[in-house]
């Protein structure tokens, strides 16, 4: 069985009142493909199709979507990973505001990524050449500084979803700790109180979701641990 | 910083160590008054009334009382904050579980001192 039974979110709100999803069967010639591959099919049926791609090899984190329920990036997920009985489902990443089909707004996310100032921060007078870090110390940023800002686990994350507008999310927080574990960051402390509200780091349930669909296999949950734990040192 | 005033501790960082905390507190009471019933299967009021008469015993459960207070607020909170997107309605719900509390922690003392 070549042909596959793909379902995909549609919504144009210059014309549609309401979203519906729309039918498509996808001849996969028995190949193996990608999701955006699919996609690709899918828009020379339907040139109306919108959705967001650029590298096509999992880098950029352009193309986050829901596929069959679960979140990920359609160009590095083989259909042989996320199909069930030859039927496939593609949503927009849930939570946010949608442009069109499978474009979402991204706006309150990367508002959340602006709180908690993604640059390092140091008030020492600069170096001649650079500000040096031990071995070690870079060693802590592993596991942090790969994140692409595809927003698939924020938008996987139910307390994001309640309140997106005052949980920094799972992406967030990873960049939050990537900072404050930054042994060349000196505003540790305006950072962590900036983060203690009940809000800001506390509404993570620690479900892990984020950690389940991360298509860079980093650990969130992990990352907002260690916040609370630093938290937990600074306060008591 | 997102400000709050109406959740317990008005911080999170407080909250979070205080749910903790009381949560392990209930579970240890829990558990001596399950165990405390097995093993006295056929328990009467003077036993009973006997095991309350005893200052520890007033003082664990008022610890009890205060932790279960302290979490249901939190918690309820944390709830109401997810589900409840109208200020007026949320506040008001909020209002009545915080007196509510108040009414069961103060007739919860009554109970333990009163007889």
């Amino acid at each position: 069985m070549s042909v596959l039974q793909v379902s995909v979110y549609r919504y144009n709100p210059e014309t549609d009142s309401a979203p519906y999803m729309q039918e498509f069967q996808i001849d996969t010639h028995g190949r193996d493909l990608m999701v955006l591959n699919v996609l690709e099919l899918i828009k020379e049926q339907d040139s109306s199709m919108a959705y967001r791609r650029s590298c096509r090899e999992g880098v950029c984190g352009s193309d986050g979507m829901n596929m069959n329920g679960k979140n990920g990036l359609a160009c590095i997920t083989p259909l042989s990973e996320v199909v069930k009985s030859n039927k496939l489902v593609l949503r927009p990443l849930p939570g946010l505001p949608v442009v069109r089909d499978l474009v979402v707004d991204m706006g309150i996310f990367y508002k959340q990524y602006e709180r908690i100032q993604p640059y390092l921060q140091n008030d020492e007078p600069a170096p001649a050449i650079e500000r040096l870090q031990s071995p070690e110390d870079r060693d802590k940023l592993d596991g942090l500084y790969e994140c692409i800002l595809c927003a698939c686990c924020s938008t996987s994350c139910p307390s994001f979803w309640w309140n997106p507008d005052k949980f920094v999310g799972p992406a967030g927080l990873l960049q939050a700790y990537r900072f404050l574990a930054d042994s060349r960051d000196t505003a540790t402390r305006e950072r962590l109180s900036d983060l203690e509200d009940p809000f800001s780091v506390f509404r993570c349930r620690g479900i892990m979701n984020c950690v389940a669909v991360c298509p860079k296999g980093l650990n969130p949950t992990r990352a907002i641990g260690k916040i609370r734990e630093m938290l937990l040192a600074n306060a008591t | 910083m997102v400000t709050n005033i109406t959740n317990f501790g008005r911080s999170g960082l407080s909250d979070w160590l205080i749910q903790r905390i009381s949560a392990i507190i209930l579970a240890l009471y829990t558990l001596f008054i399950v165990v405390y019933l097995l093993l006295n299967p056929g328990l009467d009021y003077a036993t009973w009334s006997g095991l309350f008469a005893q200052t520890w015993m007033r003082i664990f459960s008022l610890l009890a009382f205060v932790s279960m207070a302290a979490h249901a607020w939190i918690g309820l909170w944390t709830v109401t904050t997810d589900y409840l997107k109208h200020t007026g309605i949320r506040l008001a719900v909020q209002t009545t579980i915080i007196l509510a509390i108040f009414v069961f922690l103060v007739w919860g003392i009554q109970v333990l001192w009163g007889a």
